[in-house]
């Protein structure tokens, strides 16, 4: 009998790696390729999971610890995938590896940071602080190493972490290499992004300081976020007390998005539960078309949030959000359809549940693949062997997610066997 | 094996700025007994250098590897020495990091974590796997429908052997009573025809599918790999062996006589099944008099999302309905549907095909309270709503009413019987007797022969689903090699089905596998120990089989317990219940963390408190607490365990005997939406922690002096000061009596 081949799987957000330790742990070598630094995408950005609030962090521990363990798995960092030949059983893939100028001597001293002079907006934070170019995400990132940014990096001419690092970890002049790979199935997890909140003009199209987006709120509340877990509002850092939060926001609307995201609605009710909590003298206005918390535990979910006296639900579109500029406060108008009312209401910071885009709108991957006009996947027109996961095929949550890369590994494994 | 000891001390990353390392070899020497030239230095452990010269030391025949340096969070690729036993002392995370540099209390921590890591390893032994005997890889399905079916086929497709086993006559369950299907691709416009009549003829051709139809399992007996299947087929009884199960048992539609206020009991309102029914047939033609319906009101959330019938949503039925609003248009041209709904939920791009129906000027749509549906004569009947979008109050005819009726998991009436015994049993023999006699037993699906019961057990408040509590890990049932898949799991589109179909299937491959290879499942999967108890000291208590969250230990006929290996998660909890302390696992037991505990030094002035922390989340929660610089008490020793559940009350006992002045155990969240990934263990420590600080009251020993505090990973932030408050508190108490006897 030959040798089983491996599976590559794209993307190392939590489908990517639950389709990875999946795959290896049903005896299968894997590799999987993240084209950011770190490993664990977007659930490394948020606070808690619906509906257990329970930290995604844990899950990510033990998968993580599962790779340690497993042997069978290839890792590699800012990797992209270049080229993808082949068939099923037998795909040939260019990848190619950008230097992170730190090798495996980094023992994440962070003694680079402190001494690196440029500053640069945080991503992981959607840009609301700032870090330095040599960088590690948060304190439990994947791999535990640091990174220096090419892009902002004055290079050589500085140096100053090179001279700071005791460990002759990091080498500034590390230069990107390509790799060609031999897999028998080829996994598609690159995952989603967030809509572009600019696009959303009525919405104060990004420039009202107050409003923010759902993710920014995730970093907002999450211990390791820009204000250590504190629910301020940008304009002056005073504890958000009266917040709203503007349902499809760019979703459901043919002008932006037609489909639905599928986790907004449970989002938002999840993070009137962290300003609920951090903040008992509260309130929250949620603006909606529909409440879509199907299943059994996402119902129960809603329902407890029903219950808050101080949360209120409004079925309605808002029709424009505008900024008070003496007091930065929030102004939003729409109208409540059950009545026929127009609502024109003062908040101190807005949340706008902003969509899921995926990944493949903007990033096409390379080879033979088609796509629906929203840039998603089509899934059933996949050469055979090749397999998309979850958000690249339809919006999901996490956990349809981690059930879809399952499902995938079992489809990469059938190619795989020889 | 016999042992060749290595103590590898790293001076990197500021453990030897902060740490006296001549003197932390020294004691190690004494305090370890071990020979001063095996303890050796170097300033940067991981570097090749480092790494060198242990590999060196391997090569001349160390075997137990004790590394002090960093956390074993990190750096697991370069301290990684196939073939011996080796610990990672965490001097940098634990120590350096979080204590004040060169003090007689940053030594002695340093000094005791080192000791107790050459400790575990005199005490451990390298891991050799149990493989048992005849194992078979065969994949048993419970249930024929979309779900089933799909799970057979990709199982077969990977190569592995299945037994479907349905109990009707004919597969394909209710995917196959369909008359369409709600799009699944893209524009979401066109009905798809059942996919179910295409997976029943590629299964009962697949080389590797046996289909047992009519066919009930009547008794399941045995353990992963070694599961013995007794089938009954029209009177007649099989017993195969299977390797694992994918239970795709299904679901019933709730029973509509229950929604008369909703109009049920009228010949001409129906359920969204009996829509399909008809549908399947022809035109729409209503039960009352054969005449084609024309104007056909549709009720969402029929009995659903309603405190007094399901409180929750069935996930599929709004876009189930606008199908059927389809059909009705379809059908005939001037036909009208109107949709009466709470919320209309079609996620995703299901979206795009309420889009298409809105576009329908055939289609009305209204959000609107039902408040009844009445005769309104001629067959036909009213529907009332009250806050719709069309008015306050409305009063609309149909000659035709659908009920958007939600489902029931096949596992909710066994657990309702099981909930039921379970609380006459409590009441005494006669209490059970009658609730035997007087209930009607409904139909069971898996019989095991378990000593934990016959069924899957589901989560409490979740009516009956065999879910999983884990949003990370999909497959997590309590009995082990058993995983569930479809509406039997939750309420899921067919979209949904399949993919969890495919997973469950996975995962039962993986099982088989790694019991093959006699090393555990998810999630300690790599984990080739496994509980070894020593029966000859056992007095049959059973306490661990009543505590094994996965049920895996049974009981002989004499009553002694009878651990099933393959069915053990190796979280230990066996270990922490059992009052003789005789399950051990190779290099976790309760003499190894004992002994650990035993050789941490007890100062006679000053405070000694133990942390046994959770190492999935507890521990990584001080490292990070660690790598933000926060101070650690140094009167602590930190100790991980598996699992809190795996705490032995006799570390308490021989911790406070020995002069320790207070333990905390820092565990998972545990209740509802519990955080423990061995889903009872903080739960059981806590529990036996509550007994013991009644004995420590008898014993005239402070109960304050035990904690069980429930952190998650994310706590990293509190973690110090939660431990300060503690320590605050022990020395408000005072010291431990006992010090110095």
């Amino acid at each position: 009998m030959a040798e089983n081949k491996k599976v590559l799987v794209i993307g190392g957000g939590f489908s990517g790696l639950t389709a990875a330790v999946e795959t290896a742990e049903a005896g299968f070598e894997v590799i999987i390729v993240e084209k950011t630094p770190f490993f664990g995408g977007r659930v490394t950005q948020l606070n808690k999971y619906f509906p257990k609030l329970c930290p995604p962090n844990c899950g990510l521990e033990i998968n993580f610890k599962r790779i340690k363990n497993s042997g069978d798995i290839i890792l590699h960092t800012l990797a992209e995938v270049e080229k993808i030949s082949g068939q099923e059983g037998n795909y040939d893939v260019t990848i190619k590896l950008s230097p992170r100028f730190v090798n495996d001597k980094c023992v994440g001293c962070n003694a680079c940071a402190e001494a690196c002079p440029v500053e640069m907006p945080n991503e992981f934070n959607f840009g609301m602080n700032k870090t330095r170019a040599a960088y590690i995400t948060h304190n439990q990132a994947f791999p535990f190493k640091y990174v220096i940014d090419g892009k902002n990096c004055k290079g050589t001419s500085c140096s100053k972490c090179v001279a700071a690092c005791k460990y002759d970890a990091i080498h500034l002049d590390m230069k990107a290499e390509t790799i060609n790979v031999n897999v028998g199935a080829i996994v598609l997890a690159t995952g989603w992004e967030p809509y572009d909140v600019t696009k959303l003009d009525i919405l104060g199209a990004g420039q009202i300081k107050n409003v923010i987006t759902n993710m920014q709120m995730e970093r907002l509340a999450s211990p390791n976020g820009p204000t250590d877990g504190k629910i301020l509002r940008p304009s002056d850092s005073k504890p958000a007390m009266n917040i709203a939060f503007v349902q499809c926001a760019g979703s459901r609307d043919e002008n932006h998005l037609p489909y639905c995201s599928y986790i907004c609605c449970m989002a938002s009710l999840k993070q009137v539960t962290y300003v609920r909590e951090q903040y008992p003298d509260s309130t929250a206005r949620i603006f909606y078309i529909d409440i879509r918390t199907p299943g059994t535990r996402y119902e129960q979910f809603y329902r407890k949030i029903q219950g808050d006296q101080n949360v209120t639900f409004t079925k309605g579109k808002v029709a424009r959000i505008t900024e008070d500029p003496a007091t930065k406060d929030v102004i939003v108008e729409a109208e409540d359809v059950m009545s026929g009312k127009k609502i024109k209401a003062r908040f101190d910071m807005v949340v706008l549940a902003t969509g899921m885009v995926p990944s493949t709108r903007a990033a096409k991957i390379p080879g033979d693949i088609a796509y629906t006009p929203e840039g998603f996947v089509a899934a059933a027109s996949l050469n055979k062997g090749i397999y998309a996961v979850g958000s690249l095929k339809s919006p999901v949550d996490v956990a349809r997610s981690v059930q879809d890369a399952t499902g995938v590994a079992i489809k990469s494994i059938q190619s795989a066997r020889r | 094996m016999e042992k060749k000891f290595g103590v590898y001390i790293c001076k990197g990353c500021g453990i030897g700025e902060a740490v006296n390392i001549d003197e932390l070899k020294k004691t190690t020497a004494g305090g370890a007994k071990i020979a001063a030239e095996a303890i050796r230095e170097h300033e940067i452990l991981c570097s090749p250098a480092g790494l060198e010269m242990i590999n060196n030391d391997v090569k001349e025949g160390t075997n137990c590897i004790v590394v002090g340096a960093c956390s074993p969070r990190v750096k697991f690729e370069e301290f990684d020495f196939p073939g011996a036993l080796t610990e990672r002392v965490n001097l940098r995370e634990l120590v350096a990091w979080t204590m004040e540099p060169n003090t007689e209390d940053t030594q002695s921590v340093a000094e005791d974590y080192l000791k107790m890591g050459v400790v575990k390893l005199q005490r451990g032994d390298l891991p050799e796997p149990k493989i048992l005997e005849d194992l078979s890889s065969t994949i048993m399905v419970v249930g024929g429908g979309f779900t089933g079916l799909t799970a057979a086929l990709e199982s077969a497709n990977a190569g592995y052997k299945v037994i479907l086993v349905e109990k009707e006559a004919e597969l394909g369950g209710w995917g196959a009573k369909l008359y369409k299907e709600t799009p699944r691709t893209y524009p979401y416009d066109k009905l798809d025809d059942p996919a179910v009549f295409g997976k029943i003829k590629e299964a009962e051709a697949h080389e590797n599918i046996r289909i047992c139809k009519s066919t009930v399992i009547e008794k399941t007996d045995g353990q992963p790999g070694l599961f013995d299947v007794t089938l009954r087929t029209n009177g007649s009884t099989e017993t195969v062996k299977v390797g694992s199960f994918i239970m795709a048992a299904g679901w019933k539609p709730y029973d509509a006589t229950k929604l008369g206020h909703l109009g049920y009991g009228n010949p001409n309102v129906i359920t969204n099944v009996q829509m399909e029914e008809i549908a399947k047939k022809g035109k729409i033609i209503r039960p009352s008099d054969g005449k084609e319906a024309k104007n056909v009101a549709f009720i969402q959330c029929a009995g659903q999302r309603d405190m007094n019938h399901l409180p929750y949503c069935s996930a599929f039925c709004c876009a189930t309905s606008l199908k059927q609003a389809k059909y009705v248009r379809e059908k005939s041209s001037d036909a009208v549907a109107m949709i009466f709904y709470k919320d209309i939920r079609t996620p995703g791009q299901t979206e795009l095909f309420y889009k298409n129906m809105q576009n329908d000027p055939g289609v009305l749509l209204t959000k609107a309270d039902v408040t009844g549906i009445t005769d309104a004569g001629n067959g036909n009947l009213y529907v009332e709503a009250e806050n719709t979008l069309l008015g306050e109050k409305i009063k609309v005819e149909a000659d035709l009413v659908v009920l958007a009726t939600g489902i029931v998991p096949a596992t909710r009436a066994p657990q309702e019987y099981l909930d039921g015994l379970a609380a006459a049993t409590l009441k005494g023999d006669e209490a059970k007797k009658n609730y035997i006699e007087g209930t009607e037993k409904p139909e069971f699906i898996l019989n095991l022969a378990y000593k934990q019961g016959p069924e899957l057990p589901s989560e409490d408040g979740y009516y009956g689903f065999a879910d999983s509590s884990f949003i990370c890990f999909q497959y997590e049932t309590r009995r082990t090699g058993i995983y569930t898949a479809g509406c039997v799991k939750q309420p899921m589109t067919m979209v949904d089905a399949a993919s969890d179909a495919a997973g469950a299937a996975l995962k039962a491959i993986q099982c088989v596998e790694h019991v093959a290879k006699g090393i555990a499942v998810h999630p300690r999967a790599w984990d080739a120990t496994f509980p070894d108890p020593m029966m000859i000291k056992c007095t049959s208590c059973k306490r661990c089989t009543d505590e094994c969250p996965f049920g895996a230990i049974d009981e002989d006929e004499k009553g002694t317990p009878f651990f099933k290996i393959n069915r053990c998660r190796r979280c230990g909890t066996c270990m922490g219940a059992c009052p003789e302390r005789i399950v051990s696992f190779k290099d976790f037991s309760v003499d190894i963390v004992g002994s650990m505990i035993k050789n941490m030094d007890v100062p006679d002035e000053g405070y000694r408190i133990i942390v046994l922390a959770c190492e999935n989340d507890a521990y990584p929660a001080l490292d990070s607490a660690a790598i933000k610089k926060y101070k650690l008490n140094p009167s602590v020793r930190i100790i991980p365990v598996r699992c809190l559940g795996s705490t032995n009350l006799v570390w308490v006992t021989d911790a406070l005997s020995r002069g320790i002045d207070g333990l905390i155990l820092l565990g998972c969240k545990y209740g509802e939406n519990y955080q423990c990934h061995f889903v009872k263990g903080s739960e059981l420590a806590s529990y036996r922690f509550g007994k013991l600080q009644e004995t420590l009251t008898k014993l005239q020993l402070e109960a304050d002096r035990c904690q069980l505090m429930q952190v998650a990973i994310s706590d990293y932030d509190a973690l110090p000061k939660m431990i300060d408050d503690f320590v605050a508190r022990i020395e408000e108490i005072g010291p431990n009596p006992f010090k110095g006897f």
